[in-house]
């Protein structure tokens, strides 16, 4: 027996999983011209309606944009970004507004349904609310009215700005101003859709709920905006799924998430991110630039993100919580899956500014093929932040001796009597385990999906129900190729 | 980009006219590799300029206001008139060392010799003398793993420095006796100083080291020193080095090593007092079996800053390394350690650990740790770990419950926190003193000590620990 | 014959430590291996069961009338070969349920067997779990991670009863057993026993064979089979050592 061959085999076969969600929907779309200028902005806002200050707030957010420089600081290589190659806007097109599922582009019905996500109330899982989102712009959002009855706000960013300009106004750009960083102020200048849900005082949403985004047009950016608010008391459960399809050149996304949580309520964000990345060789995929930010605004206040991002060819992602209220709590559950020569840069801030705040991160990095995976994190103890406390723990298995792992913990302390723990450790699936497995009948490429699968269970347990299968069958086809 | 417009800082002035002072005078008489590496390194300064809290590795220590000032550079070779001894001394019970000595920049130990040669075969002198001593020994390591394209301080180092200490083991020779480099400054004036070091460790060799940082009066110094260190095969080397620097000083200390396979390091950096401290250290382990324990404590108070950068490259298979760092902060010192374990491709069966533990003492005292890894192989273990919190509550009550007074009772706890480190020291009388130090620094009687820090073993102020710390 | 091992050689990294045993194995029987540390015992589960960095260097490893020299350990383990491993590794995060649902299901699938159903499973899972009496609560944590030396045993045990080997090896099962966990261990395995099925019992000390009585008793030395009996030559063992055996061997 060869043991290197034979190992290098396995890792080969188990790392050649085929991307299921690439295929493309023929649908009509309207799209700008490519390339960017105060008249594309112009457009975009005029196309949705938006009042003056939202332009405003677009162009001054655009004006930021042209005096500051992509950030450079990530374990991550690209070609540069032409920013005047790409499209910013587009949309498919439809009727102006659906009353209901039957008005629906059927072509578009099908891409959902494909993507095994129902738009129809009827067959969908029970329980689970979800914003369809294709390239651009929302195109059905169900369970609108079961929200309703609870004084929930769920519905497309479009449809807030038109509806509820009160709450936008007060909200965008609070917890991510358009200063933050490079693709912020690109974000805050054209986005053009996303998610907005609002959960009154003291309600508990009683469904889970979700958005699926997809790119679907050729050469377009996707920039969503989502945003979140849980009003004193509430809770919220919130899913995102995303994919795109399969295509020689790289796309730009480049989102913003904010959720502000006001005292005593609490929001669960999950992102299962899939998005097309890229083929065996590295051609193609999408860059997925993405600035998610939670407030803890009041006391007792608690934000919980949960990712597993198996797709992008290149991720560079910070879901962070800003601890303001005392008592507040910041929760990070990671597993990021990187295969072929996808590159991830990916981790957490916690930013702890009241007394008592607590924080816990888990991040599991797997790497195989030519990738490599980075876990790049922020723990800040202010010095107001007494009695602060976090845990970290944050582990990389490497796949095959190609790949690298790596994990870049920031600690900054002021306080006293603050307690701040980091962990990590890298390693690779033992021989023993593999072993032990295969003696017990099960062959190594099963054997490798299900300890990778029991390595990253402390965070897939953090997912809803319903997610967590699914979320467990894409580690699966990530990297157990035929087993699927 | 933009900076190269900026105006010039007076030290950077400073830099680049004592560069054109000398080179066409005594910097021409240099061995062709050292001449090189001036000329190259000047042009490299003029590109990089000093370090600003703008780039990654300088975000946390700022030395902006120290560039404003001026600065004497490369003061005048001291006439040697009074023995180390005199001046200094260094009176660890049962410490018996090969005592060498640099002032104010310049190998200070005798007017007509410049190098010696030990009982047990080690070389030491001038690293200028080295020149024409050793030419082959300078052409071949001489500048070949320290990068001055690192940042401006070591550019400028590179470019500029005066002297420094050369130490040269050769193949299969076991010093008995410890060599100790006592660097101290003492000048009526701001100084700049900039030394080189370079330390050869032929193959089976073995040496300590033991390196003293020290300043004997109270006027503002900036010293930055680069010192290059290669481990042959199965060689060892011990590394202390002692930094006891007054409130006005800054040292920026680097230290590159290269380890060939078999060769062990030790490295333990006790930094007890000094301005603005940072060390920097490069170890890449290029040979297969290779192995580097690199530790430190930092006790800080008043204003003062330490900035600990571990580099810890794996280049071979089979290498191990272990990095330990703990510090304790009080008043509104602060703390940077950034530790950074590297493994290469093909470096398989590596083994690397890194530990940084903190306590800090007040709300104004502050502690930046990254702990970093970046691994290109799979069949590796490695770890890392970092922790910032208090003195054991449970413990204290403990000891206070038995009698023992709180701020004893701190004391101690502190005291036990650095015992981790301290105790990895080898050398027995030293380690004996190291503690004494360590105790005596908890007390916050070190930071006016102006003389050597290992003086101060020297019962003058009696040290009552005599409780048995392995009981609680 | 169920197995026959013929001149066995096995070295790792270049050292050989089986040289040239020999062993048959019929369905129904019992077959204890003793020997004093380090006479290859582990070596030949090792090879039997296909593990990595065990190089067959010569002879035949033949089970079910076909040479297994070159099988992939899962295969093996598929066609009836079980290790109860001395020292059984962790396996973080995968609960002993879903690992024995995944192994089964990858049992009747190389049978051509649909997968088991849920409710099927876990009967069995019951049935097995009260034969080595197993607490329910034991089957929901990790495969062997924070398990005592006992229940890392009992838990080998109920694999075993699990998988219904035909081919099952003892691995020092009794190795830091206390006397209760060891009867345990003993009737769980006594239950399993039939004519249809084979064992091999690898251990250092007498003891287990009070509670599990071989057909066949063979004593191990320096790579090789030394010295073959029956349930006496075990007791012989446990009243003079091994250093008559060595004498003997010297002698020869």
């Amino acid at each position: 027996m060869n043991e290197e061959k034979n190992n290098g085999k396995i890792i080969e076969e188990v790392t050649s999983g085929e991307y299921k969600y690439g295929f493309f929907t023929d649908i009509e779309t309207e799209t700008t011209p490519k390339g960017l200028n105060e008249d594309i902005i112009g457009f975009i806002s005029k196309k949705k309606n938006e009042p003056e200050w939202l332009l405003e707030y677009r162009l001054k957010a655009y004006r930021h944009w042209l005096t500051i420089e992509e950030p450079d600081w990530a374990l991550l290589n690209h070609p540069p970004i032409d920013y005047q190659d790409i499209i910013y806007y587009a949309a498919p097109v439809q009727k102006k507004t659906l009353d209901s599922l039957n008005e629906v582009d059927p072509e578009l019905l099908d891409t959902f349904n494909k993507l095994g996500i129902s738009l129809d109330e009827q067959k969908m899982l029970t329980g689970v609310a979800v914003d369809a989102i294709i390239d651009s712009v929302s195109v059905k959002t169900t369970f609108q009215d079961t929200l309703s009855k609870h004084g929930i706000i769920f519905c497309s960013f479009s449809e807030a700005v038109q509806n509820h300009p009160e709450l936008v106004k007060k909200y965008l750009g609070k917890v991510v101003p358009y200063t933050d960083n490079y693709f912020a102020a690109l974000n805050s200048a054209v986005f053009s859709d996303g998610s907005f849900c609002y959960i009154p005082k003291g309600v508990r949403c009683p469904i889970e709920l979700s958005t699926y985004f997809r790119i679907n047009a050729a050469n377009t950016g996707q920039f969503e905006r989502t945003l979140l608010v849980a009003d004193e008391g509430g809770y919220v459960s919130y899913l995102e799924g995303c994919t795109a399809p399969q295509r020689d050149e790289n796309q730009l996304h480049a989102a913003i998430v904010e959720i502000i949580a006001h005292a005593n309520s609490e929001v669960k964000y999950s992102t299962v991110q899939n998005w097309y990345p890229g083929d065996k060789n590295g051609k193609g995929g999408i860059y997925n630039f993405v600035t998610k930010r939670g407030l803890c605004e009041g006391y007792n206040s608690k934000i919980s993100w949960t990712q597993v991002e198996t797709g992008s060819a290149i991720t560079w992602k910070y879901p962070s919580c800003i601890l303001r209220g005392d008592n507040s709590i910041g929760e990070f559950y990671s597993v990021a899956v990187t295969n072929n020569y996808q590159q991830a840069d990916t981790g957490t801030k916690m930013i702890h500014i009241g007394s008592n705040t607590k924080s816990t991160i888990i991040s599991k990095g797997i790497s195989a093929g030519y990738s490599n995976n980075s876990y790049r994190g922020l723990v800040r103890i202010s010095k107001k932040a007494d009695n602060a406390r976090n845990f970290s723990q944050c582990d990389s298995l490497l796949l095959g001796d190609k790949c690298g792992a790596h994990t870049f913990p920031y600690i900054k302390t002021n306080n006293s009597s603050a307690i701040v723990e980091h962990e990590a450790t890298t390693s690779k699936i033992s021989e023993d385990q593999l072993f032990y497995c295969q003696q017990r009948g099960i062959d190594s490429e099963k054997a490798i999906g299900l300890i990778v699968n029991g390595y990253a269970k402390e965070v897939l347990n953090k997912l809803p129900m319903e997610f967590a299968v699914e979320a467990q069958k894409l580690l699966a086809i990530t990297l157990e190729g035929s087993v699927g | 980009m933009g900076l190269s417009k900026n105006k010039y800082f007076p030290l950077e002035l400073s830099i680049l006219k004592h560069y054109n002072d000398n080179h066409n005078g005594i910097y021409n008489s240099c061995h062709p590799k050292v001449k090189e590496t001036r000329d190259s390194a000047i042009v490299q300064f003029e590109n990089i300029r000093l370090p600003l809290t703008n780039s990654e590795k300088w975000r946390s220590t700022n030395l902006q206001d120290l560039y404003e000032l001026e600065y004497l550079m490369g003061d005048e070779k001291p006439v040697f008139d009074k023995h180390i001894n005199e001046i200094f001394q260094c009176n660890v019970r049962g410490f018996d060392t090969n005592v060498f000595s640099m002032l104010n920049g310049w190998y200070y130990n005798s007017n007509t010799q410049q190098i010696h040669t030990l009982d047990d075969g080690v070389i030491i002198g001038s690293i200028l003398a080295a020149q024409k001593a050793f030419p082959e020994l300078i052409s071949k390591y001489f500048n070949e793993i320290a990068s001055p394209s690192t940042h401006g301080l070591l550019a400028a180092n590179a470019a500029v420095f005066t002297d420094g200490i050369f130490i040269y083991v050769p193949d299969n020779v076991e010093s008995k006796k410890a060599v100790q480099l006592i660097n101290m400054v003492n000048r009526d004036s701001n100084i700049m100083i900039n030394s080189r070091n370079l330390v050869i460790l032929g193959q089976n060799s073995s040496l300590s080291f033991l390196h003293c940082d020290d300043s004997i009066n109270q006027h503002p110094a900036f010293l930055v020193t680069n010192t290059e260190v290669f481990l042959g095969e199965n060689a060892k080397l011990d590394l202390y080095k002692l930094q006891n620097l007054n409130n006005w000083s800054t040292l920026a200390n680097s230290t590159f090593v290269q380890q060939e396979s078999n060769s062990k390091l030790k490295i333990n950096v006790l930094t007890f007092n000094g301005g603005i401290i940072r060390n920097e250290f490069n170890i890449d382990l290029i040979g297969e079996g290779a192995d580097a324990d690199v530790s430190g404590i930092y006790l800080m108070d008043k204003k003062q800053h330490v900035d600990n950068q571990v580099m810890l490259k794996h280049s071979a298979p089979n290498c191990t390394s272990n990095e330990m760092f703990k510090g304790v902060l009080d008043e509104s010192a602060s703390a940077v350690f950034n530790g950074y374990i590297y493994v290469a491709r093909d470096a398989q069966k590596t083994l690397a650990f890194q530990k940084n533990a903190n306590i800090l003492m007040t709300n104004e005292a502050r502690i930046d740790s990254m702990p970093f890894l970046e691994i290109y192989a799979d069949d590796v273990k490695c770890s890392h770990g970092a922790t910032v919190g208090q003195l054991d509550k449970d413990a204290l009550f403990y000891l206070m419950q038995r009698g023992i007074s709180e701020s004893d009772a701190k004391l101690l706890l502190m005291y036990a926190f650095v015992t981790e480190v301290t105790g990895k020291i080898m050398i027995e009388p030293l380690k004996v003193s190291i503690d004494d130090m360590v105790k005596k620094r908890l007390r916050g009687d070190l930071s006016i000590c102006d003389k050597c820090v290992l003086h101060c073993s020297t019962p003058d102020i009696p040290i009552e620990f005599e409780i048995d710390l392995s009981k609680i | 014959m169920l197995l026959n091992i013929k001149n066995l050689h096995v070295s790792i990294n270049g050292k050989e430590i089986l040289r040239g045993f020999n062993l048959g194995v019929n369905n129904g029987e019992v077959h204890a291996i003793m020997g004093p540390n380090g006479t290859g015992k582990s070596t030949l589960a090792a090879a039997i069961t296909g593990r990595e960095g065990y190089e067959i260097t010569s002879g035949e490893i033949i089970y079910k009338g076909q040479n297994i020299n070159n099988q992939s350990p899962d295969i093996r383990a598929n066609e009836g070969i079980f290790l109860s491993f001395q020292y059984p590794v962790e396996i973080p995060g995968v609960s002993i349920t879903n690992f024995m649902r995944t192994a089964l299901n990858a049992k009747r699938e190389f049978e051509g067997l649909p997968a088991i159903k849920a409710g099927d499973f876990l009967k069995k899972m019951e049935e097995k779990k009260k034969l080595v009496d197993i607490q329910s609560k034991l089957t929901n944590r990790s495969v062997n991670e924070g398990f005592s030396g006992g229940e890392k045993k009992k838990n080998e045990i109920f694999q075993m009863a699990m998988l219904e080997p035909t081919l099952a090896i003892l691995d020092e099962t009794d190795s830091g057993l206390d006397i209760d966990a060891l009867k345990v261990v003993a009737n769980g395995v006594n239950a399993l026993r039939s004519d249809k099925n084979a064992f091999i019992i690898i251990t250092h000390y007498q003891r287990l064979l009070d509670y599990i009585v071989p057909d066949f008793v063979h004593v191990m030395f320096d790579g090789k089979i030394v010295k073959s009996g029956g349930k006496g030559l075990a007791i012989e063992l446990e009243k003079r050592g091994y250093d008559w055996i060595k004498d003997q061997m010297a002698n020869r």
